[in-house]
Parts: structure tokens; sequence; C-alpha cells
């Protein structure tokens, strides 16, 4: 077999697909400034998508704040400087595991449901069914979700960072014997506008890439529950993947010296 | 265009359509009209290319060449709202019903009406009802959920949904399929009436002979993308066409080869 034809042939499906993905997201964006709207939808996926993340979003972070918090404690005694715990805690939690780890929680979560029920509509010819009653399928089924997610994924990383924070003062106060007092305010002078709202920003992103990569895997399933589970996996993979390689991006962006 | 040349014109003409999936040709230069009111029946093999045949007209596959026409208008390429216009002449029920299943019934058979046309939601419910009546569904299903229907119930649902815009066109996509013998007659007589009471064009895709004839005045029959036998629901038993006999008559021997792949 020729390496250089196997090799172009990737290149060019990988080009093929990205085209692809690039013109179903234009389409559904400029959804979002041509009427109608379906506010109701929206409402309904922002509650789907941020209110009900919220139980495995919140455990997550608290553990993720509780266990970033033993870590550094450990790690800096070894040259006294476990005092910076609430500091390096805050940090970490609203720059990148708030949002990095509820994104993936979302993505497992909401982009699987997202692609499972848009691939099942597609294979029981319910997308046909909304064309033929005059409705656009991507009007009506992607931009509604796009809106919800970019609109909850800040609001929730916003909850799980506090939650975070507060599994690092639960660790820190309890079994490392800071003054719960000290620990807040350190935590409360260190932390910046922009440590916060670098993170909200990102969640942001994440949240337009699960709902993104939900629906354009659901939409293009074909065949029928096997090409529907496909597309379940390729959209939590394919969001995971994203939204991993979109954080390196945007904290070089943002923290670019 | 005045009324009176509109309706010398012949509702759907499809000329010269052809249509590949990679290497396979689906469609191999489709010749069909169907005027006015009247009520066709497609028939063939599964993978012949009827369901292809339809979403061309509607737009849902876009042929690689060839014109289709409704109402003497070139259809392919429509965009924005002269599609949305375009797609409000149209009604179909599709073959598993396709019910939202995330709606009630009412507002599966309102949808086109609330999202399509912007009625008022209460209004909807009531011509949704009335509608359900139509297809002999009364009014204690409209808050039950696809889901709880039976198969010829949601394949009433679905035609309640196919009129209830009142399309001047409805498709029918094998509209018995998996529906038990006595259900399946119900299904055709309400789509005979449907069509005879509304004068809308109807187009069928069907392979239940009995079906057939029963909703159709005319049958035309495809075979490897293209027409090859085209006229009237009583004729087509003295068809001579080989093909033809062997469908109708559910032989394995014959002409015709099936199509393993689609």
């Amino acid at each position: 077999m020729n390496i250089f034809a196997t090799v172009g042939r990737v290149f060019l499906a990988f080009l093929a697909l990205t085209g692809r993905v690039a013109v179903f997201t234009a389409d559904a964006v400029s959804h979002t400034v041509r009427p109608p709207i379906f506010w109701m939808t929206i409402l309904k996926q922002m509650l789907r998508i941020g209110y009900f993340s919220l139980p495995v979003v919140g455990l997550t972070a608290f553990f993720t704040g509780a266990v970033l918090c033993l870590q550094i404690y450990i790690g800096g005694n070894r040259y006294g400087a476990e005092a910076f715990v609430p500091q390096i805690v805050v940090l970490g939690i609203t720059r990148e595991l708030g949002p990095v780890i509820a994104g993936l929680m979302v993505a497992g979560r909401v982009a699987a449901a997202i692609a499972a029920e848009i691939g099942t509509m597609r294979v029981t010819e319910q997308i046909d069914a909304l064309t033929t009653l005059s409705t656009n399928p991507v009007k009506y089924l992607v931009t509604p979700r796009l809106i919800a997610a970019v609109i909850s994924m800040p609001i929730l990383v916003a909850v799980a960072d506090s939650i975070g924070v507060f599994g690092g003062y639960i660790v820190a106060t309890n079994t490392l014997n800071f003054n719960g007092s000290v620990y807040l305010r350190n935590t409360a002078n260190f932390i910046t506008q922009d440590d916060v709202v670098s993170g909200l920003v990102k969640s942001a992103v994440f949240g337009f890439i699960i709902a993104l990569m939900g629906c354009y895997n659901g939409f293009n399933s074909k065949g029928g529950a096997q090409g529907v589970g496909a597309a379940t996996t390729n959209a939590v993979v394919s969001a995971s993947i994203l939204i991993l390689g979109a954080n390196y991006i945007l904290t070089s962006v943002f923290f670019a010296k | 265009m005045s009324e009176e040349a509109k309706t010398k014109l012949p509702k759907i003409a499809l000329k010269g359509v052809k249509k590949r999936f990679g290497p396979k040709v689906v469609l191999d230069g489709i010749d069909l009209s169907v005027g006015r009111g009247e009520s066709l029946v497609i028939i063939g093999g599964s993978g012949s290319g009827k369901s292809v045949t339809i979403k061309c007209v509607l737009g849902i596959v876009r042929p690689d060449s060839g014109s289709i026409t409704v109402d003497g208008e070139e259809v392919s390429g429509l965009r924005g709202s002269k599609r949305d216009a375009y797609l409000r002449k149209f009604g179909m029920l599709f073959q598993g019903g396709a019910l939202f299943d995330s709606l009630p019934v009412w507002e599966n058979v309102a949808f086109g009406l609330i999202q399509g046309r912007g009625v008022a939601r209460k209004q909807a419910r009531d011509i949704a009802i009335e509608k359900l009546a139509k297809v002999g569904l009364g009014s204690e299903v409209a808050n039950l959920s696809p889901a709880e229907l039976s198969g010829g119930m949601q394949k009433r649902v679905g035609l309640a949904r196919a009129i209830a815009a009142d399309p001047e066109i409805i498709f029918f996509d094998e509209p018995t399929t998996g529906l038990d013998p006595i259900m399946a007659d119900i299904i055709n007589d309400l789509i005979a009436s449907t069509v005879h009471n509304l004068g809308v064009t109807a187009i069928s895709i069907t392979h239940d002979m009995a079906s057939a004839r029963k909703i159709s005045k005319r049958i035309a029959m495809l075979y490897h993308g293209k027409i090859i036998w085209d006229g009237a629901t009583k004729d087509i038993d003295n068809s001579g066409n080989p093909y033809v006999e062997q469908f109708i008559h559910g032989r394995a021997q014959g002409p015709i080869k099936m199509e393993v792949r689609r």
C-alpha cells in the first residue's frame, strides 16, 4: 500500500470534515439573529444543560477542590510554603479546573444526550418531518441548544468555582489546621477579576463546543441504533478533545506575556 | 400566470431527474407528471428509489440534474422564505409516523400550524382536535404522548398531522407497512376519503398492492431508478410488462433482480 496515498486520503477526509463542521456551525449561528427564536426551547434546554448538571458538576468540583488543597499542602510543605494553599487553590479552580472539569463532565452528560436525541430524530425521519412542516430543523433543534449551552455553562462554572473553593476550605480547616477566616481572607484578597472572568469565558466556549458536537454528530447519524450509538460516542470524544485543545489556546491567549 | 392557465399545468412534473449517492445511481432520469387532484401510487421494490423521488420533490434531497416543477414553477434551489412558502403546499405521512416524541399528540398535529404558520396555540389545538376527529380519534388522545399509542393510531396521528394545514399536495410513504390487514384497510379508506374530500393531489409510495389498488387512480412502477410502467390502476392487471406482472403477483422468479444494497 502506498503510504503517501493513505496519508493524503486521511488528510483530505479531515479537511472535508472540518469544512462540513464549519458550514454547519455557520448555519446554526446565523439563525441566532434571524427570527423566530424559540425562547421556550432555549429555557427548557438551559434547564437540562445547566440546572440538571449541577449535582454532578458540584460534586466533582467539591472533590477537585479538596484534593487540590491536599496536594498543594503536601507539595508546599516540602519547602515551607504551605501558607500559600488558599491562593493556589482559588487560582487553580477559577482559571483551569473549574471550567475544564465542568466542561468534561457536561460533555459526557449533555453532548451524549443531545447526540442521542437528535440522532434518534434523524433515523426515525423526525428531522425530515420538521422540514415538511416548514420548520428549519437547524433553527429549531441546533440554535436553541447552542444558545442555551453558551448561557448556562458560565453560570454552572461560577457555581462550580465556589463549590471547589469550598471543598478546599473544608479540607484545609478540618484536617490541615488552617484558620477558617484567615483562609477565606487570603482567598478573597488574592483573587482578581481576570482569574474568574477568564474561566467564565472559557466555559462559554466549552458550552458552545459541547452543544455543537452533540448536535453535529446527532444530525449526521445514519443507520439505526448502532449509528446513534456511534454518534453519541463521537460527540463525547470530539467535545472532550476540543475542550482540552481550546483550553490550551485560550489560556495562552489570556495570559500571554 | 392566470389561475386558468395554472389549472391546465400538471401539479407536479419531474423531467430527467437524476440522483446518485457515491457510485450508486438511485434515480436515472425520472419523468413523471401528476395532474391536479390526481392520486398516483408509485410501486417498486425496496431500494428502487421511491422515497428518494419524493424527497427530491420536497427538497430534502437535492437532485444532481433534471427539473422539478410544482404549479409550473421550478423548485430546485429554492431558499429561505421562498422555500418555506413552497413547503407549506405539502403534507407528508412518514413510514414510521415520525411523530415528535417530546410533544403530546395534539402538538404534533398542530406543529405545522404553530411553528410554520404562526397560528395561536389555543386555536391550533382546536384545529388539531378537529383533524384528529377526521381520522377517527377522539379528543382523549390529544394529551397522550405518541409513545403511548399503538402503531395504527400513530399512523392516524401522522395522517392528521399531514392534513392539519390543509395542504395542496400530500405524500404517503408506505402508509400500510407494519399494520395488521384490518388497520391497513382502515388507513386505506382514510387516505382514499381524505384525497377525495379535500381534492388534494396525492403521491403514495407502497409495495402493498391491495393498498395501491384502493387509494390510486394511476400507478407508476419504478425499477432501477427509471419509470418502467405508468398507467391507470384498472389496467395494471393487463400491463403486458413482465416486470409489473412479476411485482403485482409477488413472484420470486422473473426479470426483476432484487437489490441487496440501497
